[in-house]
């Protein structure tokens, strides 16, 4: 049976592909966020994932608002990153699972999670830049792109969507494989792009988030999703993503690393590391 | 959806706008093409016309007024998009919002650093 060894979580702002196509990695404003990917690289070293599933939310390049799904998986052989209009540049395509993809398929929509199949899709930033942030060198596993409608409300509550990676987390529990497998979340952690409120973060929040995440899970499920939005702001609520990898390790996890730095571009920068027990 | 309270200067952006920023949106959308950005700049009035932008929508465009594509109901993912030509960063776009200088906006990011670290 495969296992799902542990968590990563990290933001997804676009900039960082940027920066990372300058090389800005040691400039002052960057190295404090750039600097907590060292021993999340250190520890997926050591523990080699052969594959990973993503939970990220499309920002415009592979959904529009004709038809906007509440939870997508993909089901390709290859994965394609495209212009997305603001000039960050394109990543190399990454090479996916169908047959795990399937599998999950097969689960969640058994247990009631009537998501969307995709044999095409192609993957944004939130999708591309956190691989290039944990496998620099483009060494990445074979992935399974899970996307989570957080653009046209209503959006899933923190409780579906933590349900969601739970379901996901069985699928992967019961397929019969020895691979090793890694979950992320991409997103947040607070910020909000729109609005008079623009520039709006929430340190404690996030910081409290973030702990929630390793041993009290469903703390973020107390809030509706508007009063995510009020805490977080607009894009915060991308905290989603990371509530639904976190439902998908199953069992006990330690911290094995954190880092929060504000602010990058507009946003509270996290970047989180998680082992299961 | 109705929110149970206002939340200030944050509007969701829920089936009403969608419906009503449709066309906007899908226009930005677009954007993610080189060949339609270069066709927007070459006559802006004719591509805006193509998409069918209202005049709410349009007079937004024309006067690069970011509250005004959002009151009609822009998303902001796609107008960054519309952003994106002219070369403008989410900072330019909290800027132009919160009628801050940009300099003004960066530095109000920073000083976030300076709230609790623990929830009252």
């Amino acid at each position: 049976m495969a296992k799902i060894i542990g968590g990563l979580a990290t933001s997804h702002i676009p900039a960082i592909g940027g920066a990372i196509a300058k090389g800005l990695q040691n400039d002052p404003y960057w190295k404090p966020f750039f600097d907590g990917f060292g021993p999340a690289r250190e520890w997926l070293a050591k523990e080699k994932p052969d594959v990973a599933i993503v939970f990220y939310n499309d920002h415009g390049l592979n959904f529009f608002l004709d038809k906007m799904p509440t939870f997508a998986i993909g089901a390709a052989p290859e994965y394609y990153n495209a212009d997305e209009g603001w000039g960050i540049p394109t990543l190399p395509p990454k090479k996916g699972l169908p047959e795990l993809s399937w599998e999950i398929i097969n689960h969640v929509i058994e247990k009631e999670f009537d998501v969307v199949t995709c044999q095409e899709m192609l993957v944004d930033h939130a999708f591309t830049v956190p691989l290039k942030l944990f496998w620099p060198n483009e060494d990445q596993p074979l992935v399974v792109p899970v996307c989570i409608n957080t653009v046209q409300f209503p959006l899933p509550s923190a409780k579906r969507c933590l349900n969601f990676g739970r379901a996901i987390g069985e699928a992967v529990a019961n397929w019969k494989s020895d691979a090793k497998v890694v979950v992320i979340g991409t997103g947040g952690l607070s910020h909000q792009l729109d609005g008079k409120r623009a520039g709006f973060i929430n340190k404690p929040f996030d910081l409290k988030f973030i702990d929630s995440m390793v041993d009290d899970p469903e703390w973020a499920t107390q809030y509706s999703i508007l009063e995510l939005v009020e805490k977080t702001g607009t894009q915060g609520v991308e905290l989603l993503n990371w509530l639904a990898a976190r439902g998908a390790i199953q069992g006990a996890v330690h911290k094995v690393h954190s880092n929060y730095h504000i602010p990058i571009s507009n946003t509270a920068a996290a970047t989180l590391v998680l082992e299961a027990a | 959806m109705s929110a149970s309270h206002e939340i200030y200067g944050t509007t969701p952006f829920d089936g009403a706008m969608a419906m009503k920023g449709y066309a906007l949106n899908k226009m930005c959308f677009s954007f993610n093409h080189a060949h339609n950005r270069a066709e927007f700049k070459g006559d802006e009035e004719t591509y805006m016309k193509k998409y069918g932008l209202n005049e709410q929508q349009a007079t937004a465009i024309r006067n690069r007024d970011v509250l005004g594509l959002l009151a009609a109901g822009g998303n902001v993912y796609y107008l960054a998009k519309f952003a994106g030509i002219f070369g403008l960063d989410v900072q330019d776009l909290g800027s132009m919002q919160t009628g801050l200088t940009k300099d003004e906006f960066k530095a109000r990011l920073v000083a976030q650093n300076q709230q609790p670290d623990t929830l009252a």
